[in-house]
């Protein structure tokens, strides 16, 4: 299916990735790239990444750590002269290059994305805790004894506070229609997945 | 004024014994002394916040949205949906105008919706309550309930990000918002400026990425340092967290003496309208707000 996009990556933008079909708008004026709160840590600011879409570098933007690194904080799109929803265009396209399985590997807030929603999509909230220690071991046992230990004061501080609940680790925090939740989040997927051929 | 009734959507941080426990606290304190009922939604659920995109796409992270309105319309008829959080406010917004400008999503997410035996139909405001404060009671009206002046204390009022984009309070501008200084001095505190306002804190990524979202935080609060505060305020859950429960990891990356506590405006009305520490949950706080406490005790 990928093949067919293979030499207008502009076109698959616009059909696989949310609101994709913003990026022929930009006018390259450059205020996006000023706007990232991590921007020393982007190889390709937003800018550049509309550039390289639609010259076609495929593969350059897909296995970019570029959009991971976005905060979500909307700088950019209350800045743009265009309006493009820059945020939600980020988001599409470390969403596509993850589907696609070309995300870098290891690539932390991928790895807490997907920690967040497998969590929520599981009993309808997310349980921080079960969360949090997830984060940890990502990276392995031993590693995450480490972080574990590094955090250990600011979670301990947590529970005495109140604000962390240890039982949370054996079920706590849910919704009581779990199936109606399912199915509902099993068909928002196949409708997407059709859409923008995944399927 | 007469009881004013909302469908209130606590978001998972602040549900009991979560990380906002306090907020929840402290809300439901404050909406006593101001007559406010808050209608929990039955059942609602998770909005998947701004970092979900990564495996949840787009129309399943609507969707989850989309549930909780439906819930809302179905149980809370005829009220405005409610949210203390900042990113559930955000999420659910952009849900409730992407379902607005697409009929294709509108049949789409209640397609999703049909199997849980829901419908959306968009017929009520998703607001945040800090908008409940400023727009349904307004300055003047929640000065009139204040019994203890915070008078004396400075603070940096944090408003961040998303409370402030991309929608923002009706009538604030983008760089300098003024409400939360305008609650602040309502409250009869003393909001000092500072050019961090609306940094971001990093958000997820502070739990993701902390070397190279660090250095957000360490402005945030040298900026409310430097300017005199000597507590900050904020509307959001995530940036409460973020700024205060790293301060040790700032100091000890930065070299830094931090040690600021970090509230809720939901705190400190409690407080200014008499109520007790406990009714603020000021003892959520893992640096304590001793003025607060002090006062809360006078
Ligand atoms: S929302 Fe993302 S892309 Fe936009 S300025 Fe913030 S970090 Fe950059
Ligand atoms: S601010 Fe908007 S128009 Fe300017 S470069 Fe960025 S996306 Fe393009
Ligand atoms: S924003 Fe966070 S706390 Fe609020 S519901 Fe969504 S995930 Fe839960
Ligand atoms: S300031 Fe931080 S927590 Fe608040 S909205 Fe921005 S990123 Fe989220």
């Amino acid at each position: 299916m990928s093949e067919n996009y293979r030499n207008n990556f502009l076109k698959e933008v616009e059909e696989r990735v949310e609101e994709g079909h913003w990026v022929k708008m930009c006018m390259q004026c450059g205020v996006c790239a000023g706007s990232c709160p991590l921007g020393p840590h982007w190889a390709h600011p937003p800018q550049e990444i509309f550039m390289m879409i639609r010259a076609g570098k495929r593969e350059e933007v897909l296995t970019s750590d570029s959009m991971w690194m976005c905060t979500s904080c909307y700088n950019c799109v209350v800045r743009c002269p265009r309006k493009l929803p820059i945020t939600h265009i980020m988001h599409g396209l470390a969403n596509l290059a993850y589907r696609l399985g070309l995300s870098p590997k290891n690539q932390t807030t991928q790895k807490f994305a997907s920690m967040f929603w497998n969590n929520l999509a599981q009993t309808g909230r997310v349980n921080e805790l079960k969360l949090s220690l997830g984060m940890y071991f990502k990276d392995g046992f031993a590693q995450g004894i480490k972080n574990a230990m590094a955090m250990q004061s600011v979670g301990l501080g947590m529970v005495k506070a109140k604000r962390l609940n240890p039982m949370e680790l054996f079920g706590g925090h849910g919704i009581k229609d779990k199936s109606g939740f399912h199915a509902m989040l099993k068909k928002a997927r196949e409708i997407e997945d059709r859409r923008k051929n995944f399927a | 004024m007469a009881k004013k009734t909302y469908s209130f959507y606590p978001g998972c941080s602040s549900q009991t014994k979560a990380s906002s426990d306090n907020y929840l606290k402290s809300t439901n304190s404050m909406c006593k002394y101001l007559d406010i009922e808050l209608k929990e939604i039955p059942d609602w659920n998770c909005c998947g916040a701004s970092i979900g995109y990564a495996e949840g796409g787009e129309l399943p992270r609507i969707t989850l949205s989309a549930r909780n309105m439906a819930l809302s319309e179905q149980h809370n008829p005829g009220m405005d949906l409610v949210a203390t959080c900042a990113a559930c406010w955000l999420s659910t917004r952009e849900a409730k105008e992407r379902i607005a400008h697409s009929a294709q999503t509108l049949t789409e997410a209640n397609t999703a919706l049909a199997e849980a035996g829901l419908t959306y139909k968009g017929n009520q405001a998703a607001r945040h309550m800090a908008e409940v404060l400023v727009e349904d009671f307004g300055f003047d009206e929640l000065k009139r309930g204040v019994k203890k002046p915070l008078q004396g204390i400075k603070f940096a009022g944090y408003v961040g990000c998303q409370t402030n984009r991309p929608f923002g309070l009706a009538g604030e501008s983008f760089e300098n918002p003024k409400y939360l200084d305008n609650l602040v001095e309502a409250m009869g505190g003393e909001a000092v400026p500072y050019d961090q306002k609306v940094t971001c804190c990093g958000g997820a990524l502070a739990f993701s990425e902390p070397e190279k979202s660090q250095k957000q935080i360490k402005d945030i609060i040298e900026s409310a340092y430097d300017h005199g505060a000597e507590m900050i305020v904020t509307p959001c859950p995530l940036c409460q967290a973020n700024v205060e429960i790293y301060q040790g990891e700032v100091n000890k990356r930065f070299g830094t003496k931090f040690n600021i506590p970090v509230t809720y405006y939901s705190q400190l009305i409690t407080v200014a309208y008499g109520g007790t520490a406990a009714e603020a949950a000021l003892d959520g706080q893992l640096i304590r707000a001793t003025r607060l406490e002090e006062i809360a005790k006078k």
